[in-house]
C-alpha cells in the first residue's frame, strides 16, 4: 500500500494538483481499507486485515518518535499495553454497566490512557535524548513490564484480563460480535489516525520535531525548548499508541502481560524501521508486513524469527532507508525519465539475494532442527531436499550456497551501484542546469 | 548611564572550566544599533565570550544585561525569546529540512506559534511570507527546496546567518562568518550581512581584518579574557596597549595578505 507515496514526493509542486493528488491518494486508502475485505474474505483474512489495522496505528505513531523525532524508543508496548489493559477495564465496565460507555468509543479510552502514560512516564524519558533516552525506555519498558506481573488485580497475572465486546444496545444493528464489524470500526479508526497523524507532520510543532531531529541544539537558539518538543510530541504519539492499544483489545477482548514487553517494543521498531522511518507512509508497509510475518510466515517455518533477523540486517546494511525510500528511490528516478536504465538490474540483484537467502535458510532449518530434535530426528526438508543434520555434506553445501550467493550478490551490487550512481549524477547535473537557467 | 538601556552590557565577567579561568572580568558595553567586531588573538575567549551571551554556557560570575534584563541565569531559548539570535561559527542548521523549512524554523517562535499542532504550516501566512523574505534577502530563492545538508558551503553559510536573522532578533551575534570563505565569497557575503542586520546590534567575531575595519563602527579587543580596549578602529588601530599586545603583528599579518602573500594567520578562539 503505497498510498501516501505520492503526497510525499509532491512538495514542490503546484497547489492545485498536489491538492488533487492528496485526494487520490487518501481516496485510495479509504477506498482501500473499504475493499479489502471483500477481496480477501476468509476468517483468517479479516483477522489479518483487523491486525493490520491496529498495526498501522502503532507504527506510525512509534515513527512519530524514530522518525520524527529522532527519538529511539524500546518501550513504545509501555502506551499501547497499558492502554489495552485501561480499554479491557472499560469493556468489562461497559459490560456489568458500572461505567457505561459505548463499544465504539474504547479505542478512544485506550488513547486517552496511553496519553495519560504518556505524560507522567514521558516527562521523565524526554528529559533526555539520544542514547540516555533510550536507555529510559528500555527501563521503563521493563519496570512496567515486572510491575505488570506483581500487580494481579489490574494485569490479571498469567492469564491476562479478558472481556466481551457485545455489550450495550446494538448501534445501528451493529453489536460489534462479528469480526467483519469490527473490522469496519477499527478501519475508521486506522484512517481517522492516519489522517490525523499525518496532518500532526504540516503543523508547527511537527516541523519543530524534524528539526530537534536534525540539530536539536540549534533549536534551542531560535526560541524553541527542544525538551518541550520532545514531551508534547511524546505524549500525542502515547495517544495514538493508546488508540492502538483500545483497539487491540477490542479486537482480541484479552491482555496479557506481553502485550506491555519489550518484544512488542522491539518489533514496533523492527517493522517500522523495515517499511522505512524517513517517509510517512513507511511504517504503514512495516505494519503490513508485521502482520504478515506473524501469521504466514509462522505457519511456514517454525525459525521465521530467525528469517525475520536476517531480513533486518539485510535492510540495515543496504537500505536503511527501508522499503519506503526504495520506493521513493525509484520513483524519483521514474520522475527523471531513467527508471529504465536501472530496473534490468534488479532480476540479477533478486536471483543472487535468493541464492544467498536458500543458502542461509538451509543454514536456520539446519540450526532449528538441531535445536527442536535434539539429536533423535536428523533429518530436514527444505525445498525439496532432505537436509542431515549429521551429514557434513548438508552443512558445507548449505554455507557454500550462501557464500557464492554472497559473493554473487556482492559483485552485482557493485556494478549496479555503479550504475545508479551515473544515473543520479546525470540527475544532480539535470537539476544544476534547470538552476541556473 | 544613559537613558536607553544598552543592547549588551557585560560586568565584570568571568567563566572557569576547571582551573583554567578563560573569561577573566571582561567589561563592554554596547549601545543599541552599534555594530561591534570582537577581535582578539587565538585562545583569547572570543567564542566563549558569545557562549557565555547566547546562553550556551553559564559565567562562573558577573553579569549579562540584555536590553536591560539580566540574562546570565537564562537557557539560549529564553535568552532568544528576549531578542538575540546567534550564528555559529561551524555551520549548524538542520540538514535533513528544506532550506525553505529551515527558515521557516527560525520564524515560527517570533510569530508567537509555539508549540501548536492545531494548525497547517501552510496556512500560516505571516510565518510563510517571512519565510520567502528571507529566502530572497540570503539569496538562496533557487535553492528553496534543496535539503540543507546538499547546498555548497558559501549557501550554508548564508542559510546559517538567514536562521539566525529569521526570528527578528534586534541583537545579533555571528560566530566567524566568513570563516573559510574565499576572499571575492567573503567580500559579498558581507555586503549580505550589512544588509540584513541593518538597524540591529550586530556583534560579530572575525579575524579578517578587512572585514574588520570594513563592517564594524567600534571594535573590542579581547585579550586573555578580558576586553583590553573598546572603541571606534582607528582610535583602536592608535592604542599603544593594542598595539603591544595584539594588533601590531596581525595588522602586519593584514598589510601582507593585501600584498597578496596569504590571508593573515589569525584563526577564532
Amino acid at each position: 500500500m503505497d498510498a501516501t507515496a505520492t503526497s510525499a514526493s509532491a512538495v514542490a509542486r503546484p497547489t492545485s494538483r498536489l491538492a488533487t493528488g492528496r485526494l487520490v491518494v487518501w481516496g485510495s486508502f479509504a477506498l482501500a481499507l473499504l475493499i479489502a475485505p471483500l477481496i480477501f474474505r476468509s476468517s483468517l483474512a479479516i483477522t489479518m486485515l483487523s491486525q493490520i489495522g491496529i498495526a498501522i496505528v502503532a507504527c506510525l505513531s512509534y515513527n512519530m518518535l524514530l522518525g520524527q523525532g529522532g527519538m529511539l524508543s524500546f518501550g513504545h508496548a509501555v502506551y499501547s499495553g497499558l492502554a489495552t489493559f485501561v480499554a479491557i477495564h472499560a469493556l468489562i465496565g461497559a459490560g456489568d454497566g458500572s461505567f457505561p460507555v459505548p463499544v465504539t468509543l474504547i479505542p478512544l479510552i485506550g488513547g486517552l490512557a496511553g496519553m495519560f502514560f504518556a505524560v507522567i512516564l514521558g516527562y521523565v524519558t524526554t528529559k533526555k535524548a539520544g542514547t540516555p533516552f533510550a536507555m529510559i525506555t528500555l527501563g521503563l519498558g521493563e519496570l512496567v513490564f515486572a510491575m505488570s506481573l506483581m500487580i494481579p488485580e489490574f494485569f490479571g497475572g498469567e492469564g491476562g484480563v479478558s472481556a466481551n465486546r457485545v455489550v450495550g444496545k446494538p448501534l445501528f444493528g451493529l453489536t460489534f460480535g462479528p469480526p467483519i464489524q469490527v473490522y469496519y470500526l477499527l478501519a475508521v479508526y486506522t484512517f481517522i489516525c492516519t489522517a490525523a497523524m499525518y496532518a500532526f507532520t504540516r503543523t508547527p510543532l511537527g516541523r519543530m520535531l524534524n528539526a530537534v531531529r536534525d540539530n536539536p541544539e540549534r533549536v534551542e537558539f531560535i526560541g524553541y525548548s527542544t525538551q518541550r518538543v520532545r514531551y508534547i510530541s511524546f505524549i500525542i504519539a502515547g495517544f495514538f499508541a493508546g488508540v492502538a492499544g483500545g483497539m487491540y483489545a477490542l479486537n482480541f477482548e484479552i491482555a496479557t502481560a506481553e502485550v506491555v514487553g519489550a518484544g512488542r517494543s522491539g518489533l514496533y521498531l523492527l517493522f517500522t524501521f523495515l517499511g522505512g522511518a524517513t517517509f510517512f507512509f513507511g511504517p504503514i508497509i512495516g505494519a503490513i508486513l508485521m502482520v504478515v510475518s506473524f501469521t504466514l510466515l509462522s505457519e511456514m517455518t517454525k525459525g521465521w524469527q530467525l528469517y525475520l533477523g536476517l531480513v533486518f540486517m539485510f535492510m540495515v546494511m543496504f537500505a536503511p532507508g527501508g522499503i519506503a525510500s526504495l520506493i521513493m528511490m525509484n520513483l524519483r528516478l521514474a520522475a527523471h525519465k531513467r527508471l529504465g536504465r536501472v530496473v534490468g538490474w534488479y532480476p540479477a540483484l533478486a536471483v543472487t539475494a535468493l541464492i544467498m537467502l536458500a543458502g542461509a535458510a538451509a543454514l536456520i532449518e539446519l540450526v532449528y532442527q538441531l535445536q527442536l530434535g535434539a539429536g533423535l530426528e536428523t533429518k530436514v526438508a527444505f525445498a525439496g531436499l532432505t537436509l542431515d543434520t549429521k551429514s557434513a555434506a548438508s552443512w558445507s553445501g548449505a554455507v557454500a550456497v550462501m557464500l557464492v550467493g554472497y559473493a554473487l550478490f556482492d559483485f552485482t551490487r557493485r556494478r549496479f551501484g555503479r550504475v545508479w550512481g551515473a544515473v543520479e549524477g546525470e540527475i544532480a547535473a539535470e537539476n544544476a542546469a534547470r538552476e541556473a537557467r | 548611564m544613559s537613558t536607553a538601556p544598552y543592547a549588551i552590557e557585560l560586568k565584570d565577567l568571568r567563566k572557569s572550566f576547571g582551573n583554567t579561568e578563560i573569561i577573566r572580568g571582561a567589561n563592554l558595553a554596547v549601545q543599541q544599533g552599534e555594530r561591534v567586531a570582537i577581535i582578539g588573538p587565538n585562545g583569547a575567549g572570543k567564542s566563549t565570550l558569545f557562549n557565555l551571551i547566547s546562553g550556551r554556557f553559564g559565567p562562573t560570575s558577573g553579569a549579562i544585561v540584555l536590553n536591560g534584563k539580566r540574562i546570565e541565569n537564562l537557557l539560549p531559548y529564553e535568552i532568544n525569546r528576549l531578542g538575540l539570535a546567534r550564528s555559529f561559527q561551524i555551520t549548524n542548521i538542520f540538514s535533513r529540512l528544506s532550506v525553505f523549512e529551515n527558515l521557516r524554523c527560525g520564524v515560527l517562535w517570533a510569530l508567537g506559534y509555539k508549540y501548536a499542532f492545531w494548525k497547517f504550516l501552510a496556512d500560516l501566512r505571516d510565518a510563510n511570507e517571512r519565510a520567502e523574505q528571507l529566502l530572497h534577502m540570503i539569496k538562496l530563492d533557487r535553492k528553496r527546496e534543496t535539503l540543507a545538508m546538499n547546498l555548497t558551503y558559501a549557501e550554508q553559510r548564508a542559510l546559517e546567518i538567514g536562521v539566525t536573522i529569521a526570528g527578528g532578533a534586534n541583537v545579533v551575534l555571528l560566530d566567524e562568518p566568513t570563516a573559510g570563505m574565499s576572499k571575492s565569497e567573503t567580500t559579498r557575503f558581507i555586503d549580505l550581512i550589512r544588509e540584513v542586520t541593518v538597524g540591529k546590534t550586530l556583534l560579530t567575531v572575525e579575524h579578517d581584518m578587512g572585514v574588520v575595519f570594513g563592517l564594524a563602527d567600534k571594535i573590542a579587543v579581547l585579550v586573555y579574557g578580558e576586553v583590553i580596549a573598546f572603541d571606534v578602529p582607528d582610535a583602536v588601530r592608535a592604542n599603544a596597549r593594542v598595539q603591544e599586545a595584539y594588533l601590531g603583528s596581525v595588522l602586519a599579518d593584514a598589510q601582507a595578505a593585501e600584498a597578496g602573500v596569504g590571508r593573515p594567520a589569525v584563526a577564532g578562539a
